[in-house]
């Protein structure tokens, strides 16, 4: 089990890294969704299923999803490609990597005192589920207040009152 | 249970890169997905260490976070888009001084 | 009876508290009714306050009453008391009755002006402020009065705001009154601190216990006093201000610059009395200001060609008789002339109000003419005035009481024949300037022709004022009298060759002199003034008169030029740079913080990652 482990968690850190050096946008996404899918795999790994199929399902799967729309919708072309390059410098990188890898550095430091590796801890979604509908329960209603706000705000947002000059509604915002 | 944490920083730390370099609107909310993605991993890898639902729940609510915020955070880059007839966030400086 | 005193400046008080409060959104009929009503209530609870003295006097002449302690700090406790005797009762009356003329003849001149009620706010305000400083038991209260009218006469200077002359004459004003305010609060630390009280009555008998005849504290204290009096009372060397003090309305310079608040000096001597018979030097010094203002104020009244300048400037004259008076011992006599100076003076202004309104604000004597058979009732009142100021004998008040001066500066204890001298050539002056008056406005062609006539609400207190002015001077005997149980009587030392009668004879012969020559040059031949004016001798006079003598010039040399330099150079000092230091600091701050604020997300972003891992190196690393 655990050479799965390693190895999808080096295709997530791989497929990330390629994501984030992508000029085009879409294949950046797609990258992305392979990560996703590997974190689900190591979610399988680590004995919790039903957050892998969430994982898939919902991460990967309505919100990369989404993206994918939009990025379709704005149908950004060639041009998108040249700016990037224009706007990705080898130099830009050097600021955010070290800051980055100062605060991984601190992380891995703070994390010495953890145990390698434990027990199988699968969690099944039956204990799960139980939580949610026992302690978590207004969780659970905090949370679909929260999307139906998300349902409403990106609606409201996106709006267009006619064709031409759509933009009166949303310069409510 | 280290290992787990490990790869929830490394990809935390890949997503702050690519947040702070990346000047297209649907790269920064790429990259602020990946953060979260890391984040609830670390959840899950805590609550297997514990034998406990508590990290699953979590990430359960950090999944319905996400959803909202790309859903508006989508929505507000095509108005975006719309207005300024580019996804450059830098030209989104208007509150500055 | 006696017991309503206290209503005589309460009145008023709130009248004004209403006025000011309320203001413009009174209808001018109320808020006119008001004001007017205040002060009509207080004359009319003061004639029943002085019937009731009259009738039944309180033991030792003096009546108090107290109000309430206003300070109890360590054995310093003046109170809040009025004081009601001889001297104060005199005053209050003339106070209160002339403001009520006065008032009622300006709700008619400032019916149409757009600050209405806060005129009649200032004017009760002032009234309300004399009163107190009239009735004032000691001399914190009394300066309370004090600084009261100097406040209200620089509002009403400045009454018509907008004009930025009138700021600077009312600012003039004050400064002025101020430096002699400040004298007089000398004055009054040191009388507090050598004699331990600031109630007048006790001050006075611990000063003639104490203090013995021409010490120096006595002296010292007497001469700051002074300082006061001349600063408010607009004598040598502060007289400078009264003249410009014009500006303001007609009705303000009749109560204020003329009947009362120039005579509270007047008052504060006679009410130090004591301390200045302890000093003979500082009751010299009176008489000195006294006669030389009222010389050098004659001579410029000869000069104005502003009506209500050369009113100023008389005032100013008149009452350097008063200090004359007071100056050799002859207490009642200043009073007396305070009394009758009060009415012709006031009749004087409000005739030349009349005479400026109906000739649409013109001033200048010497563009009007002719207004005889125009305005009759101003003519008839202001002739009446007019020569009771001048002193025509026996059957006006001014001859009366200007006499008894003049008389007394020759006889009495202090006085001098000097003093006699001066007091005659400045009736002379007094004569001429006045019929100077009368005849370039009355007389002679028309000049500039008449707009506007007035109604009976300005010519009823004109007649009534004119009444007095005739009539006053029979009072003479019962009002001497009267005022002996205030003042010690004016102790007679020579005659030396003269009578009483016969310095009222050569006084009737200045009269017709001046009233001859004035009559020669102002209306038989003009030709002859102008010519007097043009020839070198006489033009270089006519412009040092008509400066004032020049002290106006020398002010500005000696004081306020210097000052100006010294406060431009001083501009940025080390203190202002300490205040600008703090705000060019907060700038510095200011441009540092803001460039942290770029509006850029990801620098933002940064930010929070750089935050996040010093937060961290904190808690790993402690």
């Amino acid at each position: 089990m655990e050479l799965a482990f390693y190895i999808a968690g080096a295709v997530a850190v791989l497929s990330t890294i390629l994501m984030l050096t992508r000029l085009n946008i879409v294949h950046a996404l797609l990258y992305l969704i392979v990560s996703l899918l590997a974190v689900a795999v190591v979610f399988y790994v680590l004995g919790a299923p039903f957050v892998a199929a969430l994982e898939v399902i919902v991460y990967a799967g309505a919100i990369m999803v989404l993206f994918v729309f939009v990025v379709m919708m704005l149908n950004l072309g060639k041009h998108s490609v040249e700016v990037e390059r224009q706007w990705l410098t080898p130099g830009i990188w050097t600021g955010p990597v070290l800051l980055a890898s100062v605060l991984l550095i601190e992380v891995v430091y703070l994390m010495r005192g953890v145990p390698a590796a434990s027990g199988s801890g699968a969690v099944d979604p039956k204990a799960v589920g139980t939580a949610l509908f026992g302690p978590y329960l207004i969780g659970v209603d905090l949370a679909s207040m929260l999307l139906l706000a998300g349902l409403v705000g990106a609606y409201h947002v996106g709006f267009r009152k006619s064709e031409k000059s759509g933009n009166r509604t949303g310069d409510a915002t | 249970m280290r290992n787990g944490l490990l790869l929830a920083g490394i990809l935390f730390s890949l997503g702050l890169t690519s947040l702070l370099v990346r000047r297209n609107l649907i790269f920064v909310l790429m990259s602020l997905e990946v953060m979260l993605n890391a984040a609830g991993l670390a959840f899950v890898v805590a609550g297997a260490r514990w034998h406990q639902a508590d990290g699953q729940i979590m990430f359960l609510f950090i999944l319905a976070m996400a959803a909202a915020e790309v859903a508006v955070g989508l929505a507000l880059a095509v108005e975006i888009y719309r207005r300024f007839k580019s996804l450059d966030v830098d030209k989104l400086s208007n509150m500055k001084g | 009876m006696l017991g309503l005193l206290w209503l005589i400046p309460a009145l008023p008080f709130a009248s004004a508290l209403v006025l000011m409060l309320s203001g413009s959104r009174f209808p001018r009929k109320a808020a006119t009714a008001l004001g007017v009503g205040s002060i009509g209530i207080s004359a009319v609870v003061t004639i029943l306050v002085a019937a009731s003295f009259f009738t039944a006097p309180p033991p030792d002449h003096s009546y108090t009453q107290l109000l309430w302690t206003w300070i109890n700090v360590g054995g310093f406790n003046p109170e809040i008391a009025l004081r009601l005797d001889a001297l104060s009762l005199v005053m209050v009356l003339v106070v209160t009755f002339v403001g009520f003329l006065i008032h009622v003849y300006s709700a008619e001149f400032m019916m149409e002006d757009e600050g209405h009620s806060r005129f009649f706010a200032y004017m009760n305000l002032f009234v309300a402020s004399m009163i107190t400083l009239l009735l004032g038991d000691n001399l914190l209260l009394l300066m309370l009065g004090w600084e009261g009218v100097g406040l209200c006469s620089y509002l009403l200077i400045g009454f018509w705001y907008r004009e930025p002359a009138n700021g600077h004459a009312a600012r003039k004003a004050f400064v002025v009154t101020r430096v002699g305010d400040t004298l007089m609060l000398i004055g009054l630390l040191l009388l507090f601190t050598q004699l331990g009280t600031l109630q007048i009555h006790d001050l006075m008998q611990r000063a003639s216990e104490r203090w013995p005849a021409g010490s120096g504290y006595a002296v010292a204290a007497a001469l700051l006093l002074l300082g006061g009096a001349v600063g408010k009372s607009a004598q040598l060397p502060l007289q400078v201000w009264l003249p410009d003090a014009m500006a303001g309305p007609t009705p303000t310079s009749a109560l204020i610059h003329a009947a009362t608040m120039v005579t509270a000096g007047v008052y504060l001597i006679a009410r130090t009395h004591v301390l200045f018979s302890l000093a003979p030097a500082a009751q010299l010094a009176v008489a000195l200001v006294g006669a030389g203002t009222l010389l050098l104020a004659g001579c410029s009244a000869l000069t104005q060609p502003d009506i209500k300048r050369a009113l100023a400037y008389s005032t100013v004259s008149q009452i350097g008789y008063m200090f004359l008076a007071l100056g050799v011992g002859a207490w009642q006599a200043a009073l007396f002339h305070f009394f009758t100076h009060a009415f012709f003076k006031a009749l004087l202004f409000l005739g030349a109000g009349v005479i400026i309104n109906a000739l649409h604000d013109e001033h200048n004597i010497f563009k009007m003419g002719g207004l005889r058979k125009e305005l009759p009732v101003a003519f008839w009142t202001f002739l009446i005035a007019g020569c009771s100021l001048a002193g025509l004998p026996f059957f006006t008040a001014g001859f009366f009481s200007k006499d008894l001066i003049i008389w007394e500066a020759w006889s009495a204890d202090h006085g001098h024949p000097g003093f006699w001298i001066a007091g005659m050539v400045g009736a002379l002056l007094t004569s001429l300037y006045t019929f100077r008056l009368i005849f370039r406005v009355f007389f002679g062609p028309l000049g500039t022709p008449v707009t506007k006539r007035p109604g009976y609400t300005m010519t009823i207190p004109l007649a009534v004022l004119a009444l007095f002015s005739f009539g006053a001077g029979y009072l003479k005997e019962p009002l001497l009298g009267f005022l002996h149980s205030a003042l010690p009587a004016t102790i007679e030392a020579r005659t030396g060759g003269m009578t009483e009668a016969g310095s009222e004879a050569v006084a009737a012969v200045v009269f017709l002199v001046g009233l001859y020559l004035a009559y020669l040059f102002h209306l038989r031949k003009r030709s002859l003034a102008e010519a007097a004016v043009s020839n070198p001798v006489g033009s270089l006079l006519h412009r040092w008169w008509f400066a004032d003598w020049g002290f106006d010039w020398v002010y500005d040399k000696v004081f306020v030029l210097p000052f100006i330099w010294a406060a431009q150079i001083n501009k940025s000092d080390f203190i202002d740079a300490f205040y600008t230091g703090v705000a060019r600091l907060a700038d510095l701050f200011y441009r540092g913080l803001s460039r942290t604020e770029s509006g850029r997300l990801r620098w933002y972003a940064a930010g929070v990652a750089v935050g996040s891992v010093v937060f961290l190196a904190m808690v790993l690393f402690r």
